[in-house]
């Protein structure tokens, strides 16, 4: 079953196309990583799935079971979250927003869904400090747990590592590789770490303002395109 | 001090201006954390001009104040809110072509009409004197209508300030949250700009917001603080200008000053005990 599935899409930007194209599907419970040049719209293909740009031609379609409070997000840091006084509960809490339906306030339910996802991330102990002066990495986990609250099923992440020292790096992959294991939320993930999309991914989609590959990862450490791309990374 | 309030509220209009005041304070400084974070401070700045022009009209049209300016600072209020979002039309020059404008049609509608008098003065400058029975029961209920507005939506207004594009990503309806927020703001500026003036309305909205956010850290206590500072200001501030004769709307902008030094001074030394710690 495929979550989601994309057929010949393209994006412009006034008039220039961005990227097209593009033809993948997403199965269930898949990992999948989603590398290429700076440039080549990948931040503007996620942008589409989560219906935050309309294509400018071709289909997105949905799986019916995946809904509005079924998706995840963890953007790219807007400059207006840095100075934004919040709590991280506070902010954590708002990704429970999506299942409150019509009800105005927040239950008991919603607190302890996301209290358990701060413990999971280990941020419960600075729960209480503001969001503006936490390090990148710590503000990352927070957006991370926030993302796990609005989900049931699938995370969308826009380069989650951009930033961060090596050490916190690995901690951040291992975290969403247990939430795609362990919790079986699928994972779209944009990334320049090509090592760790190979490590971690089951699924990988190359852009280069064309699709130029997708499939299983086993599939792209064969092709000549992750050969080369590889390659050229390790020289 | 108690014999100073016991005679200040012997006067009527003082009494109406305090009524009328609390509440508009209290609104406008709740929309205003909201405002000031989403950098939508210049569409509170914006519409007090649309206010004034409107304003303008209707007294040249005799027609009632509020009956004219409402719809049109409405309106006014989704226009610059189209023109902030899209970042294609420079948002913050188009709305400084529609304050100018409006600021004078209002001008040139009075004084091809009555000429200036005291009444423009009033329009820019705000006066207490200007406030009727009627301005009470209005300012009272636009004030409810807010309020519960502000604290049902709480939670959403919080999600879509923080990060709009995650509140639309997981299904929330950005664009309606914005147009309340922006209808909310309209209202709160119509009736606000009789006591305060047009020039001196966007103060209500952006001092206390701006205060708050030197000490508070959480988004709930900043609103909570922004709330509180905003009607100690206005009380202090009509006091001030009761016992001086000074111009209401400016002696409550120089309470609001002094809030703010006095915020950025603990700050300041709070920071700095943290730092030796
Ligand atoms: N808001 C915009 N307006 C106009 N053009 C845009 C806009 N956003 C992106 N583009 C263009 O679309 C193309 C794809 O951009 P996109 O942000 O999707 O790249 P990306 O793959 O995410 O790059 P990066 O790795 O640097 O994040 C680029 O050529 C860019 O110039
Ligand atoms: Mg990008």
């Amino acid at each position: 079953m495929s979550l989601i599935t994309c057929k010949n899409l393209s994006f412009e930007y006034d008039g220039i196309l961005a990227v097209k194209d593009i033809n993948f599907s997403v199965p269930d419970g898949a990992y999948l990583c989603v590398v290429g040049e700076n440039g080549t719209g990948k931040s503007t293909l996620l942008k589409g799935i989560l219906r935050l740009k309309k294509p400018f031609q071709g289909d997105i379609i949905y799986n019916d079971e995946l809904t509005a409070d079924s998706i995840g997000y963890l953007p790219q840091q807007t400059p207006i979250q840095k100075d934004f006084p919040a709590s991280v509960s506070e902010v954590v809490l708002s990704g429970c927003l999506n299942s409150l339906g019509l009800k105005p306030f927040f239950t008991r339910k919603e607190r302890n869904r996301a209290k358990s996802n701060m413990e999971k991330l280990g941020i419960l102990h600075i729960k209480n400090s503001c969001y503006r002066d936490l390090s990148g990495g710590q503000q990352q986990r927070v957006l991370l747990a926030r993302a796990l609250c609005a989900t049931k099923k699938i995370i969308v992440l826009d380069e989650p590592a951009a930033g961060l020292d090596p050490i916190v790096t690995q901690e951040l992959y291992e975290m969403i590789y247990h939430i795609n294991n362990v919790h079986q939320i699928t994972i779209v993930m944009v990334s320049h770490d090509i090592q760790a999309a190979i490590k971690y991914a089951t699924h990988i989609l190359h852009l280069q303002n064309t699709q130029l590959f997708f499939g299983t990862t086993e599939e792209y450490l064969e092709s000549n395109i992750g050969e080369k791309f590889i390659g050229e990374l390790n020289v | 001090m108690f014999d100073l309030l016991q005679e200040m509220f012997s006067y009527p209009f003082m009494l109406r201006a305090f009524l009328v005041g609390t509440p508009i304070a209290l609104c406008a400084s709740l929309l205003g954390v909201s405002l000031v974070l989403k950098r939508y401070a210049m569409i509170g700045d914006g519409l007090s001009h649309v206010g004034f022009g409107a304003l303008a009209l209707a007294a040249a049209l005799n027609a009632s104040p509020l009956t004219v300016s409402i719809p049109i600072v409405v309106v006014a209020a989704f226009l610059l809110l189209r023109l902030s979002e899209n970042s294609k039309i420079k948002g913050d020059a188009a709305i400084s072509l529609i304050s100018t404008g409006s600021l004078a049609i209002g001008v040139m509608v009075i004084s091809l009409s009555s000429g200036m008098n005291t009444d423009v003065s009033n329009y820019l400058f705000g006066s207490i004197l200007s406030m009727s029975q009627n301005d009470v029961l209005i300012s009272f209920g636009l004030s409810i209508i807010v309020i519960v507005i502000f604290v049902l939506f709480y939670n959403r207004i919080f999600a879509v300030t923080f990060d709009e594009n995650f509140a639309k990503a997981t299904g929330t309806n950005i664009r309606a949250f914005n147009m309340i927020i922006a209808f909310l703001t309209a209202l709160v500026i119509v009736v606000g700009m009789r006591l305060m003036g047009a020039l001196l309305i966007t103060s209500l909205i952006v001092f206390p917001a701006l205060t708050a956010m030197r000490l508070a850290k959480r988004f709930f206590t900043v609103t909570l603080n922004s709330a509180l500072v905003s009607i100690i200001c206005l009380w202090s501030g009509l006091i001030l200008s009761y016992k001086y004769s000074t111009p209401t709307g400016a002696s409550i902008v120089i309470c609001n000053i002094m809030a703010f030094v006095i915020y950025s001074i603990i700050q300041k030394i709070r920071d700095t005990i943290i730092r030796e710690k």
